[in-house]
């Protein structure tokens, strides 16, 4: 009997990004994975949370425990969304009854890498990707989960990949939620800045764990008519020769 | 009608962070900074370590406030000094004021200190008619420009050293012809020792208030901070009141932590010791020492258990210079006396939430302050707290609250949530269809002036999955 992993789709994602969901579940049915999608889930609470609604995120969060308390795992394609159940719903249930339940998913849930690396134990997932590739560390996978080496780890093991490193690639792209909005200017100026370090590395990718960096810093080049286009780690992982991926 | 501190942060953010000359000079300046404060860190055997004693020291301190207080000023007055508790800014000013004219002061010089930068001590003392001279270099140039510090450490760090030659031409020496960082320094040096030799009274700041031993400790690096405290006649420091440290020994930690988070330095050029005014053998110092100890709302930070730690912070300034926001709108934008990461955290606490607290939505919450702080404040987690203090008290716009008001709703029903996704990827495509993306209609305008729009596929994740990729 194969393991089972309950996928979480970060509601943008769900609905704006589709494919990097699409590619999770190649990903780990590729390894071997009984992949199941708890379809009454939404969203884990973060944009009023980060907001400062907590009074509004907590009863989404709540929702989400109803929705994942059975899970053996749960398995979630974005550091930042990971995070907000794994960090941040022992301050926003500190008070809920489901507290405990909430605890114990928290310490369930992971990131992509990081339940490949972490928990599955496996970097080589028979991924072929030929191109050069450059890597941005989201923040919320690096500093809230200290996700450093595991994306890394699975982009070499990536046939054909040519990983080049881009000047602060450790330095926010600028996204931040409703930050990105709220103060557009200073969120754009941030990943004109993160773009100008990507290009200089003339890769033909930009990836990252996190679905949001990467649609913000699309945008961003898009908008720059820059050569390169973002693609998320589980796109990547997920290549396996079969179909062409345009540079 | 004048324009909130909100307002001009939105106005002033839009136009700091499209310059591209002062990103630049930024950015020149702190990659210095970051090379330094690595090779800094590299130096201390256990960097985690030596950021773990020193949270221990400060949160030990600021757990016992009142009595390492107490302490430090039974030791000063013993030693002849005086010590006066102010309760806000306006009693600290006062207190310094009347001193300075009772003593008929006509010059003071001040060594860097941010908290007079805080209580708007200089303004105050000019207005009566005393001359004050910012002694520390950066301060000077700042002061010539009748600018607020830009950084709390560096507080010129926005000029080059041209802009800084044109600055002396015309307020110092016209007589200046190169931009050489040695010649400038030697003219302001040539004004700065008469202004030493002639004051009556010195102020400065205090890195930390050793409370067994009562004596202040200033770390400094021009030399200028030893001329205000040992020459004039006067010294007076002022100083918030969680600079206190209990035990001298802590310095042996503290000063190389500060200066490396500060500079990169193994310790700053000058650590000074300072107990009280001259004693009867002694051939120099002060003859009168005064302490100001500000609170200007710190009590009320104390009182706050889940933000107390934030008065811990040393004043370092390495929040400010790793923090994107800060390296991409600069230090004025924030209009406070505190920018960077820290005064977001710490100026709705001191100056009022409802007016600062779009300092803590400025943030896009990247947590890179708090993996620098050397008293590893939770930098990043605060603003959230901030974020949350705000809409709990009421201080965010009624539109926004309902918005999020009905986001619950939908998030709650996965059926209504589908639907919504579903109608506004269809109404986004049609509207864009329309040539009307970016009008005041799209709701997505704020990010399409400066992206390019998001992807609108027409089927979400869940409906591929119901469809057929569940049943794979």
């Amino acid at each position: 009997m194969p393991h089972k992993v309950s996928l979480f789709v970060p509601c943008f994602v769900d609905q704006l990004l589709p494919e990097v969901a699409v590619d999770t579940v190649k990903v780990l049915r590729r390894i071997g994975y009984d992949v199941q999608f708890p379809e009454e889930q939404t969203c884990c609470g973060q944009p009023a949370f980060n907001t400062g609604y907590w009074n509004e995120a907590r009863p989404c969060a709540e929702h989400f425990v109803q929705v994942f308390k059975h899970a053996e795992s749960v398995v979630c394609p974005s550091g930042s969304c990971a995070t907000m159940v794994r960090i941040f719903y022992a301050d926003l249930l500190a008070s809920s009854p489901l507290r405990d339940e909430a605890l114990a998913i928290a310490s369930r849930t992971f990131e992509l890498s990081e339940f490949l690396v972490k928990v599955a134990g496996i970097t080589q997932v028979g991924a072929i990707f030929p191109h050069a590739v450059t890597y941005h560390a989201s923040c919320h996978g690096l500093r809230e989960l200290h996700l450093r080496d595991e994306p890394l780890q699975l982009l070499r093991e990536v046939a054909g990949l040519k990983l080049v490193e881009m000047a602060r690639s450790e330095e926010c792209c600028g996204f931040g939620g409703t930050f990105a909005m709220k103060f557009a200017d200073i969120s754009a100026a941030m990943g004109n800045s993160k773009a100008e370090s990507a290009a200089a590395t003339k890769a033909e990718f930009v990836t990252a764990i996190d679905p949001s960096c990467l649609m913000h810093l699309q945008g961003i080049m898009g908008k720059r008519q820059d050569q390169a286009r973002t693609i998320h780690l589980a796109s990547i992982l997920a290549h396996d020769g079969s179909t062409q991926v345009r540079p | 009608m004048s324009a909130t501190p909100a307002q001009r942060f939105l106005q002033d953010a839009a136009v700091k962070s499209a310059d591209l000359v002062h990103r630049e000079i930024i950015r020149r300046g702190m990659e210095s900074y970051d090379a330094a404060h690595l090779k800094g860190r590299a130096r201390i055997k256990d960097w985690e370590a030596a950021r773990e004693k020193c949270q221990e020291i400060k949160r030990e301190a600021i757990n016992h406030l009142d009595q390492y207080l107490l302490q430090f000023e039974e030791k000063v007055i013993a030693r002849g000094g005086h010590v006066f508790w102010a309760a806000d800014g306006d009693e600290a000013c006062a207190y310094v004021k009347n001193l300075a004219m009772r003593l008929g002061v006509r010059t003071v010089v001040k060594s860097k200190s941010m908290v007079t930068e805080e209580i708007h001590l200089g303004s105050i003392l000019e207005k009566v008619g005393i001359k004050v001279w910012e002694t520390d270099f950066g301060e000077y140039i700042v002061q010539l420009r009748d600018e607020a510090p830009y950084h709390i450490v560096t507080p010129a760090m926005h000029l080059n050293r041209g802009q800084i030659a044109e600055l002396f031409r015309e307020k110092v020496d016209p007589g200046i012809v190169s931009d050489d960082p040695s010649d400038l320094m030697a003219a302001a040096r040539r004004k700065l020792r008469q202004a030493f030799f002639s004051a009556e009274m010195g102020i400065s700041g205090a890195n930390f208030l050793v409370a067994d031993a009562g004596v202040v400790a200033i770390s400094t690096n021009e030399g200028n901070g030893r001329l205000c405290t040992s020459v004039p006649r006067v010294h007076v420091v002022v100083t918030g009141i969680e600079k206190v440290i209990p035990r001298l020994e802590d310095l042996a930690v503290l000063w190389p932590v500060l200066a490396t988070s500060g500079t990169g330095q193994g310790i700053t050029t000058y650590s000074t010791l300072i107990g009280g005014p001259r004693r009867a053998a002694e051939v120099d110092g002060p003859e009168e020492f005064h302490v100001v100890l500000v609170d200007n709302g710190r009590s009320q930070l104390l009182a706050d258990a889940e933000q107390r730690e934030v008065l811990h912070c040393i004043r370092c300034g390495a929040c400010l210079n790793i923090c994107p926001v800060f390296r991409h709108v600069g230090g004025h934008t924030y209009g406070t006396t505190y920018p960077g990461p820290i005064g977001s955290v710490l100026t709705p606490h001191l100056a009022g939430i409802k007016e600062f607290k779009h300092l803590s939505y400025a943030s896009s919450l990247c947590g890179a302050c708090t993996s620098v702080c050397p008293v590893k404040i939770d930098l990043h987690h605060h603003l959230l707290q901030n974020r949350r203090n705000a809409t709990e008290a009421g201080a965010t716009k009624s539109s926004e609250r309902m918005m999020f008001r009905a986001w619950r709703s939908a998030m709650l029903h996965p059926r209504i949530y589908a639907l919504g996704g579903w109608s506004m990827r269809k109404a986004l495509r049609i509207m864009y269809g329309m040539g009307l993306g970016g009008t005041f209609l799209d709701p997505m305008r704020e990010w399409n002036r400066h992206r390019a729009p998001v992807p609108l596929p027409s089927e979400s994740f869940r409906a591929g999955w119901r469809r057929d990729l569940g049943a794979k």
